[in-house]
């Protein structure tokens, strides 16, 4: 397949170019306000593993189970206090579910070298893998693989779009 | 092609350089009209070498005008100032037609002239003269016999002559580069000439592609691609387009390096647990653990004598680079300026290597001697990605973001000559320049 790329190179005046990129540290409150704090009451009233009579429990949108992401600070991998009951309650379903298998997908925002970016959301991966395993999950039922900064789930250029793509998604085979 | 070197008219001399100062930023612009193509740069060499390019005869009856491109190529060079033949009239095709003292009282050391002339089954003979026009000496001189499908390689090549008989360099004209176009949700790899005309699409996926690199014969590319949900790497013949996984592990897969004898390649593995680098054979097999560290390990490139390998890693808490032997062993870091330098790739010299440094909260393209490891940084761009040497080592391709696009730019090794390019509809990331071609 032939194709013509026609490029064009704009001179540009390198002083007012672009506009900068503030790097800020994501504001905690929306963090919780988005994922934990919502996924918490669910938490609270639902049992995490419910019988197969009362529908799938990992689509059931008041099940902690159908929340997937954990998300993560700049340039960091530790699993916050706050997405640890997300991560328990998957813990407890692969453990009833010995036969499940799930992927971890570790995922970055856009900012620096997409290979370095690859291989930090595989660390957040497995971040949220070893805390799995030391809930008792084998890890014959994790994969961790990592999307690095390839596909944000938001796609502007600042934080509010990078705190959503700073995460590792629990993705349950065959989803 | 068949190429023939013509004999110079006059008695050939040394060649003496020919420069002349160039006081101020100089700005220069080439608007042409047959096809979307605008080529604009900004700054240049601090001494720029003048030249005259006189438009070959019958060249107006082509659908590409060959002086066009040549003149393109040694403008984005940023080392040459290209004298304007309007208003010679009529103009030189022949040695015994140029009348130096009109080239010289416009300034012109240098004066390329040709004619193209239809040959036989629907050739062309293009033939070019590069004359001194201070010692009036041919200074090179040859004709090709080409279809019209060869008129754009044939003018990168005949760049390639006047620059190197001009500057004493290698000229990079007839080079590849290949990067990935991302539009809406579709991903290409792409192979181009050095001036991003004649792309051509070697994969096409819904799913992202990225770090495509050259083997250095520049015969096959080596790709990250998501087409399985994950990182996997490929290679992919260009010549047949036919292609193979190389690296397709429990984990992810991404990174890949050609050494420069071809024999191996490095990638960044997670089969064992954190990123680490592996040496593996092209076909896939006899795949070896190289780095041993619990931390990040990723981003490895190789000398061009394949001595030595550069590689990334956060083994000292942020992202730096390191330097190990080829063979095996420890490493040094090697870069201590910030918190966050990644992506190098060696010089093709093997005496310095191009990085990403972050300053706050912008990425800039830098070069660090690795003798003296001193640091320069070339570019003012904010979001700088995937530098990479052209193979004669005086400009460096990259990527970066302009109003929220990708966009490739490039930037001479001395920080002083700037393009960017962009596509007109979409993004382009991940370049990397390919090696010189020996055809």
């Amino acid at each position: 397949m032939k194709k013509n790329l026609l490029l064009s190179v704009l001179m540009v005046s390198f002083l007012a170019a672009c506009a900068s990129h503030d790097v800020k540290e994501q504001p905690k409150a929306a963090v919780e306000d988005r994922t934990a704090a919502a996924a918490a009451p669910a938490a609270a009233t639902q049992p995490a593993v419910q019988s197969a009579t009362t529908g799938n429990p990992l689509k059931d949108p008041n099940n902690i189970l159908s929340k997937r992401s954990v998300y993560f600070d700049y340039d960091k991998d530790v699993v916050k206090e706050e997405f640890k009951p997300l991560v328990e309650a998957h813990a407890k379903y692969l453990q009833a579910h010995g036969d499940v298998k799930v992927t971890l997908q570790g995922n970055t925002d856009e900012r620096g070298s997409r290979e370095y970016n690859i291989a930090l959301g595989q660390r957040r991966a497995d971040a949220v893998k070893k805390a799995m395993n030391v809930l008792g999950v084998a890890d014959k039922q994790i994969e961790t693989v990592s999307l690095g900064e390839e596909k944000p789930r938001k796609d502007c250029h600042e934080e509010s779009c990078w705190q959503e793509n700073r995460r590792a998604d629990v993705v349950y085979q065959g989803e | 092609m068949k190429r023939n070197e013509m004999k110079p008219v006059f008695q050939t001399s040394k060649f003496a350089a020919l420069f002349s100062m160039l006081l101020t930023l100089c700005c220069l612009t080439v608007n042409n009209a047959w096809s979307a193509l605008t080529i604009e740069i900004i700054g240049g060499a601090a001494m720029q070498i003048p030249v005259a390019i006189a438009p070959f005869a019958q060249e107006g009856a082509l659908q590409q005008s060959i002086t066009s491109i040549v003149s393109a190529d040694l403008q984005r060079s940023g080392q040459f100032k290209l004298v304007d033949p309007a208003g010679i009239s009529p103009l030189p095709f022949e040695p015994a037609q140029v009348r130096y003292p009109e080239w010289r009282g416009r300034g012109a050391d240098a004066l390329v002239i040709g004619s193209v002339v239809p040959a036989a089954s629907g050739n062309y003979e293009i033939r070019f003269r590069l004359l001194d026009v201070l010692k009036q000496t041919q200074l090179a001189g040859f004709s090709y016999t080409v279809s019209a499908s060869q008129f754009r390689v044939t003018a990168h090549k005949i760049a390639d002559i006047i620059y190197e008989k001009l500057t004493g360099d290698v000229g990079i004209f007839n080079t590849k580069i290949a990067y990935i176009v991302k539009q809406g949700k579709k991903y290409e790899l792409q192979v181009s000439d050095a001036d991003g005309y004649a792309a051509q699409t070697v994969v096409t996926s819904y799913e992202p592609l990225l770090s495509p690199r050259w083997s250095a014969d520049g015969n096959q590319l080596a790709y990250v691609s998501f087409e399985r949900k994950k990182p996997v790497v490929f290679v992919q013949s260009l010549a047949t387009g036919a292609r193979h996984v190389l690296a397709n592990f429990k984990g992810s897969n991404s990174s890949p390096a050609w050494m420069p004898d071809g024999r191996r390649l490095a990638v960044t593995l997670t089969k064992d647990g954190s990123s680490q680098i592996y040496l593996i054979n092209p076909d896939g097999s006899g795949v070896a653990r190289w780095t041993f560290s619990s931390a990040i390990d990723t981003e490895a490139n190789f000398s061009p004598d394949g001595k030595w390998m550069l590689f990334t890693s956060d083994r000292g808490g942020g992202p730096q680079i390191y330097r190990m032997s080829s063979a095996g062993g420890d490493a040094q870091r090697v870069t201590f300026d910030g918190s966050y330098n990644v992506s190098p790739r060696f010089s093709p010299d093997g005496k310095s290597f191009v990085f990403i440094q972050r300053s706050g909260s912008q990425f800039h393209v830098a070069v660090q001697d690795l003798e003296n490891g001193q640091v320069q940084v070339l570019t003012d761009t904010h979001q700088d990605e995937s530098p990479s040497f052209a193979p004669n080592g005086k400009m460096v391709l990259y990527a970066t973001e302009v109003n929220g696009r990708g966009i490739l730019a490039a930037v001479s090794s001395d920080g002083r000559t700037k393009q960017r390019l962009s596509v007109q509809a979409g993004d382009v990331r991940e370049p990397a320049w390919g090696p010189l071609l020996h055809n």
